[in-house]
């Protein structure tokens, strides 16, 4: 089942984020991790070790299952991470690269 | 004094220790079919065995002691089919790769410096000793994520590294698949030697049997005078950082910096006269993180997840410490200080030579005697 918002008709400011070349409409206040899994995101990464996929899971930085590439940074807590107009997050496909922002 | 749990008739060896040196021995004793109690402190117990970097190292060993270099590339050459041997039996990888190791220098001075301890090491050694000095160009042609300011490196081909815990998983498998029996959590307080053999007086009964082998890294000191023998190790503290797995670059292990099986980067170490402290400190840490970035400066942007210290067991000249009791025959003390390295010798040649085998050539350079007469601490 897809996550969905409360409407609490609040009008929050909407921000502009790309998620796998995808536009996608968050609302300032909402962690990357959030505002992915309300225009359903599944799955966040596979494991480095396994390849086992992986969605966020305690959503308050301490699983570290939610990790993503943030404007070019690898392994970003997407939980922990406010967004911000234009940000650029990728999903991560086994371990990180080495190199990288 | 209480009797003893068992009678002398059912345990042939007791092993005291269940680090990676006493494991060994353990492991090794039980396939050849003697029947073996393994005693082990716990988690609260010092143990290097758990924290410790993997290395499967010849180059630099045995500087002023070519005994101990030998000792180190028969070990080297036995590891591949010690691994296999646990892979068969356990189903364990250790992740063992011996493709060629590194040193790498950030000075000249240092370069020269190692470059004498080769030619005095080659010398003494009066065997192929396959260590080459490369310059800089050499070792960014081997790995290209090498800094500008590595000027070059300590090359041997013989070097490797494996992974210290699934070492341990797979020995303590291997051991209980062949019937071997583990008392974890039993810290031994006192031995005593009896007619036909030995009582080992543990926090959960004491236990009896006419061999003892001491593999309590720095347990062995005070247990070791209770037998005849003497093993004056003091700790000698590392500390590790590690970071997140990222995708494999890093091949050949080098001396402070390899990337693990399952793409970890682990940075060591420090050298510290610490105590019984098993800690870290920011100094220490920021300065081993430093020097691994000018190895590698892509490790700058890399997460840290993990850091710790522990306490190498360290005898007064860091050889190793093997020997057999002769006031009371049958007691045994073991420790070293590259219990990974050495971990297919105490499973094998060692245990050859605890049943009554010859004893090996090196061993009579590693006996505790040298250290008679010697102030220690
Ligand atoms: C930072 C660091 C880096 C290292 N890097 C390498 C490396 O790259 N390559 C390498 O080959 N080696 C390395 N080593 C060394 C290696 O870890 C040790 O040689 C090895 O762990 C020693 O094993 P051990 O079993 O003798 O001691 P330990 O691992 O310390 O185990 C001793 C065991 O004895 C038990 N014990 C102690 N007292 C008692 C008692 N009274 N009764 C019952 N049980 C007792 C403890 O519970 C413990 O499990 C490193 C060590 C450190 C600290
Ligand atoms: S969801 Fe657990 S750390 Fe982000």
């Amino acid at each position: 089942m897809a996550w969905q918002r409360i409407e609490d008709g609040s009008d929050a400011v909407p921000v502009r984020l790309v998620v796998e070349g995808r536009p996608v409409q968050a609302r300032a206040g909402d962690t990357v991790a959030a505002a992915m899994l309300a225009v359903g995101v599944a799955v966040f990464r596979e494991t480095p070790v396994s390849g086992a996929p992986r969605a966020p899971l305690c959503m308050m930085g301490v699983c570290f299952d939610c990790l993503v590439e943030v404007d070019g940074r690898p392994n970003v807590q997407a939980c922990m991470t406010p967004v911000a107009e234009g940000m650029q997050i990728c999903l991560q496909h086994g371990a990180r690269r080495p190199e990288g922002a | 004094m209480s009797g003893a749990a068992n009678d002398f008739g059912d345990i042939d060896t007791i092993v005291v220790g269940g680090g990676v040196v006493g494991l060994s021995l353990a492991y090794g004793l039980k396939k050849a079919g003697e029947r073996v109690l393994l005693l082990d402190e716990g988690d609260d117990a010092y143990r290097a065995a758990r924290g410790n970097f993997g290395l499967v190292w010849v180059q630099g060993k045995g500087l002023g002691c070519p005994a101990y270099a030998r000792w180190t590339m028969q070990s080297a050459a036995a590891w591949p089919a010690f691994a296999d041997e646990l892979r068969e039996r356990t189903g364990v990888d250790v992740e063992l790769s011996q493709i060629g190791g590194l040193t790498m220098c950030l000075h000249d001075d240092e370069m020269a410096e190692r470059a004498a301890q080769l030619t005095r090491l080659r010398h003494d050694l009066a065997q192929a000793y396959p260590v080459e000095m490369w310059d800089g160009a050499a070792v960014r042609k081997l790995i290209p994520q090498t800094g500008p300011d590595v000027v070059g490196a300590v090359w041997c081909p013989l070097d490797g590294h494996a992974s210290p815990l699934r070492l341990l998983r797979a020995l303590l498998q291997g051991y209980d698949s062949l019937g071997g029996r583990l008392a974890a959590g039993s810290r031994v307080e006192a031995i005593t030697p009896r007619a036909g053999g030995f009582h080992v007086r543990t926090t959960f009964g004491t236990f009896a049997a006419p061999k003892v082998v001491l593999a309590a890294g720095l347990g062995n000191r005070t247990l070791a005078p209770q037998v005849g023998l003497t093993a004056p190790v003091a700790p000698n503290r590392g500390q590790i950082l590690v970071t997140e797995r990222v995708q494999p670059f890093l091949r050949h292990p080098t001396l402070y910096v390899r990337q693990t099986g399952e793409g970890v980067l682990q940075i060591g170490d420090s050298k510290e006269d610490a105590g019984f402290d098993d800690g870290t400190t920011l100094a220490q840490l920021s300065r081993i993180a430093a020097r691994a970035v000018r190895c590698f400066p892509l490790l700058e942007r890399m997460n840290i997840v993990r850091t710790w210290g522990a306490l190498r067991v360290m005898s007064p000249d860091g050889l190793p410490i093997y020997q057999a009791s002769t006031r009371h025959p049958g007691a045994f003390v073991i420790t070293c200080h590259s219990g990974i390295t050495l971990a297919p010798q105490h499973a094998g040649a060692l245990v050859d030579w605890i049943l009554g085998g010859t004893e090996p050539q090196p061993l009579q350079h590693f006996k505790a005697e040298r250290f008679d007469g010697m102030a220690t601490h």
